[in-house]
């Protein structure tokens, strides 16, 4: 599998993603700059990484929708690539419009760095196959915009189409309002493109993969991955 | 010539900035304010001299960037 990850001016997760998708696929990822216009020939899976791409400058994403790599993403998604994007990534995703809604300031106002609980909703999509149904998992959560908001027509029509991956839950795997700390509609963390190869969430899976720093939780997401490409050939 | 752009959060979605700056004004005592929302303005300077022209080009760039259509509505003032 070859994976590659985009690199934003503002961009600091990139480090830790290219080390979770290492770990699983024994490969290191390109790391791609967003000046460029074409993705590394072959590229199988795009990574959207976490941080804060341009400063946040105007909205979260924002910006870096606009730049060159992006247009080039955008493409591959459309030929039926497969997308990831986490934290930053997500809004990036949002704000070019490879996946619906459209992420808020927390409801609290207040930068949430905790974690937190996922409910795994679908595990028939490339990034969470090797999870078990229903399964509920831990996470981080770092953001100041996680807040998922949507027309409630569009919340209705992506559950209607399955199309939530995950959910913020309470570690025994109930959806409350206590759970959802960002506030998100339907307490959304994760949601797929109708072809389910365009992933975006909130939480960071990247931080728990390796034994030694914080378990392994988010681990099945990866090696999730890792089991698509290899069945795909 | 400059177009203004007004960005503000549409109504139904969720303006927690607008309502913390409500809480910290009545906790200024001011009274008899109701509900506030936060937006931005961005202003442009634009070579365009065609105030209809003016406008609507400050309108695509609404559309396309200054505001997420998803969540906040826009209007355009060109002086």
């Amino acid at each position: 599998m070859k994976a590659g990850i985009i690199l934003f001016p503002g961009t600091n997760r990139e480090r830790d993603m290219a080390l979770a998708l290492q770990r699983v696929t024994g490969a290191k990822p390109a790391i791609i700059w967003h000046g460029e216009a074409e993705l590394p020939a072959g590229t199988d899976l795009v990574v959207l990484p976490g941080g804060f791409s341009y400063g946040d400058y105007l909205r979260c994403g924002a910006m870096a929708a606009q730049s060159p790599i992006m247009r080039a993403v955008a493409a591959f998604a459309a030929r039926g690539g497969h997308v990831l994007g986490v934290c930053n990534g997500f809004q990036i995703l949002i704000e070019t419009g490879l996946l619906p809604g459209a992420l808020l300031k927390n409801a609290s106002l207040r930068f949430l760095s905790m974690d937190c609980h996922l409910k795994v909703e679908r595990t028939d999509t490339p990034f969470t196959n090797r999870f078990k149904p229903g399964a509920v998992f831990r996470s981080t959560m770092a953001h100041g915009d996680g807040n998922w908001f949507a027309s409630a027509e569009t919340a209705a029509q992506l559950e209607a189409e399955g199309r939530v991956v995950l959910r913020y839950v309470t570690p025994a795997g109930e959806a409350t309002a206590a759970a959802n700390r960002n506030g998100s509609v339907n307490n959304i963390a994760g949601i797929c493109s109708a072809n389910r190869r365009v992933m975006g969430l909130m939480p960071h899976p990247e931080n728990q993969v390796d034994p030694l720093i914080d378990g392994t939780d988010g681990l099945p997401m990866f090696e999730s991955i890792s089991a698509s490409f290899a069945t795909a050939g | 010539m400059k177009a203004y752009v007004t960005v503000m959060p549409k109504n139904g979605v969720l303006d927690p900035q607008g309502k913390a700056i409500g809480h910290a004004l009545a906790g200024l005592g001011f009274a008899g304010v109701g509900e506030v929302r936060a937006g931005k303005v961005i202003e442009l300077e634009l070579s365009e001299t065609d105030p209809a022209k003016a406008q609507a080009a400050a309108e695509e760039m609404a559309r396309k960037l200054l505001a997420n259509m998803v969540i906040e509505s826009f209007k355009v003032e060109v002086r």
